[in-house]
């Protein structure tokens, strides 16, 4: 049922926990409820050159839900906001081998980055950082660079 | 791969080695068709019948002669309810259930509600009952069948079936019971409770899978029903087929075994239980028993384990097996509708573990399960964002989750 990635993420997820309140470069996204069964809180903190130096999650779901954030959290450092928002679902649910009914972990996935990136961006008041807008894509590190996008 | 310890009892049981002992000579040596009457092949099997027969009926209180074999407890179900609504088409259409049944009956009733029957589906109190008051409430002119669990195969709770029995018969109205989860957990006498039909499994009490049988009352009153299997005219023509009879012997044997260990097993059980029950409450806050403590079955614990997704505890204790009504272990994505007519939150369903010990659990895998159960639940409350803000003190009943508060889990398949 489980992909061994997903087992592995599952017992030993990189990244668990929260920023301290207040931090100025850090962007919070939560998604998901409750009742729908998986919430999942992703936080990345970012350095003045606008990369993103680390990044946490919570998530209250189930194993694919946890790996997906786990995950996510991985991929995110050392990108810039615009590569991390060109982060896809379907790249998640392909590195994890999610079947068809655990898809919906890697859309919320996809939703809590984007939402932790515009809270920053919202926290800064609404403006990117120069050296955010204009970095070159060349640039882009992680596992999510040669997906063929 | 360690073997894992296995606590989902409810769902089925290993055969008892008694119980395949007694089944095996059917299968090879004496393999007669119950049905010929010409040879001693037929013969031996026809008689092997009659004693599992005898031992099923005395487990029940009933007759040999009012036990139907069915291919399982599914069937038994299908058979009661659209056998007893087709032989009394011309009295009535009207049935009576409840809206924690086995989707075998639910399913059996939504089948009669397509064909014009009317059905009515009782609610259950917080603590999973159905209300003797309202089955009797419900009763019309048209009324032809009540059917009612003994106890829930999720919650394991045990319905008022004597009071149900008596309002039944007060009002000279047909009770069936699904008994798969009690038998040979509680006594169960359908003179004593006033059941007319009587769903049984042979695989919930140690026996094979793929036999159930049928209690079909005789006398005060005889139970006309209509079969939904036509043929060799098999099982006083309520249900055609050759006999499935290692399968029968197995069922038979497991009943005779229930039947000599019932009071000591369900006592030792119980206690195992009371104990694994115990060290989660007393090692966890904010976990929660669903359904009636008093007015459960042994060997059963269903509980919620707040701010932890029931499927990623599950994954935690991957070398215990147990089961969840989260949604996500259901194909339909939607939470236990059990646990839900009982009230439970939606997120608290989402939360919920049933442990179901059995015959062969032992004392030191229940202590291993609870040690392993808390360890994991505190893993995955660090991880959990809901756990998080249940500690700062945020009413979480109050937060907007927003878009994603009514997503279609399905729809995102991008």
């Amino acid at each position: 049922m489980y992909s061994p990635r997903v087992i592995e993420l599952f017992q030993n997820p990189r990244n668990v926990g929260t920023f301290a309140e207040g931090e100025p470069n850090v962007g919070t996204g939560v998604v998901g409820s409750p009742a729908c069964g998986d919430v999942m809180q992703l936080q990345i903190k970012v350095n003045d050159q606008g990369i993103i130096e680390d990044a946490r999650f919570k998530t209250f779901g189930c194993g694919s839900a946890i790996a997906s954030a786990s995950l996510a959290t991985e991929w995110l450092k050392g990108k810039t906001l615009e590569e991390a928002r060109k982060i896809k679902n379907v790249e998640i649910a392909k590195e994890l081998e999610l079947p068809p009914i655990k898809i919906h972990c890697s859309v919320l996935a996809e939703d809590a980055i984007k939402n932790a990136i515009e809270d920053l961006i919202k926290r800064r008041g609404g403006s990117q950082p120069e050296a955010v807008a204009e970095a070159p894509a060349a640039e882009t590190a992680g596992p999510s660079s040669g997906s063929g996008r | 791969m360690k073997r894992a310890i296995y606590m989902d009892n409810h769902a089925t049981t290993p055969v008892d080695p008694r119980v395949l002992e007694a089944m095996l000579p059917y299968f090879s040596v004496e393999f007669g068709n119950a049905a010929s009457r010409t040879h001693q092949f037929g013969w031996r099997a026809d008689e092997a019948v009659k004693i599992a027969r005898e031992k099923i009926a005395r487990l029940i209180n009933a007759e040999p002669e009012e036990i139907i074999f069915t291919s399982g407890a599914t069937e038994s179900d299908n058979l009661a309810i659209k056998g007893v609504a087709a032989a009394f088409a011309e009295k009535g259409n009207h049935v009576i259930t409840c809206a924690t049944e086995h989707k075998a009956v639910l399913d059996s009733c939504k089948r009669l509600e397509s064909q014009g029957c009317a059905v009515t589906y009782l609610p259950v109190g917080r603590d999973g009952r159905v209300d003797p008051a309202q089955v009797a409430a419900a009763i019309g002119d048209k009324t032809v069948l009540i059917t009612i669990m003994f106890a829930n195969n999720e919650i394991g709770v045990i319905h008022p079936i004597a009071e149900i029995g008596k309002v039944a018969k007060a009002r000279g109205i047909i009770f069936h019971c699904d008994a798969v989860q009690a038998l040979g957990k509680v006594p169960v006498d359908v003179q004593a409770l006033g059941i007319d039909l009587l769903s049984i499994s042979a695989h919930k009490i140690y026996g094979p899978k793929g036999v159930g049988a049928l209690y079909v009352r005789r006398k005060k009153p005889r139970v006309r029903l209509l079969p939904i299997i036509d043929g060799g005219g098999h099982e006083r023509g309520m249900r055609s087929g050759t006999l499935n009879v290692p399968g029968i012997v197995g069922l038979g044997k497991a009943c005779e075994i229930c039947q000599s260990v019932m009071p000591d097993e369900s006592r030792r059980i119980a206690a195992l239980r009371d104990k694994l029950q115990n060290y989660l409450l007393s090692h966890l806050d904010e976990v929660y028993v669903n359904g009636s403590i008093e007015h459960r079955l042994p060997n059963c614990l269903n509980m919620s384990f707040a701010y932890v997704e029931g499927e990623s505890l599950m994954m935690g204790i991957d070398d215990v097996a147990v089961s969840s009504g989260s949604a996500c272990t259901s194909a339909t994505l939607e939470p236990s509708y059990v646990l839900r007519a009982l009230g439970v939150p939606v997120e608290m369903a989402h939360s919920s573990i049933r442990f179901g010990l059995g015959r062969f659990n032992t004392e030191d895998e229940v202590d291993y399960v609870s040690e392993k159960v808390v360890r994991v639940v505190n893993r995955l409350r660090d991880m959990s964002p809901l756990y998080d803000m249940a500690r700062r003190g945020v009413d979480l009943s109050t937060v907007d989750w927003g878009d994603h508060g009514h997503h279609d889990h399905g729809s995102h398949s991008s």
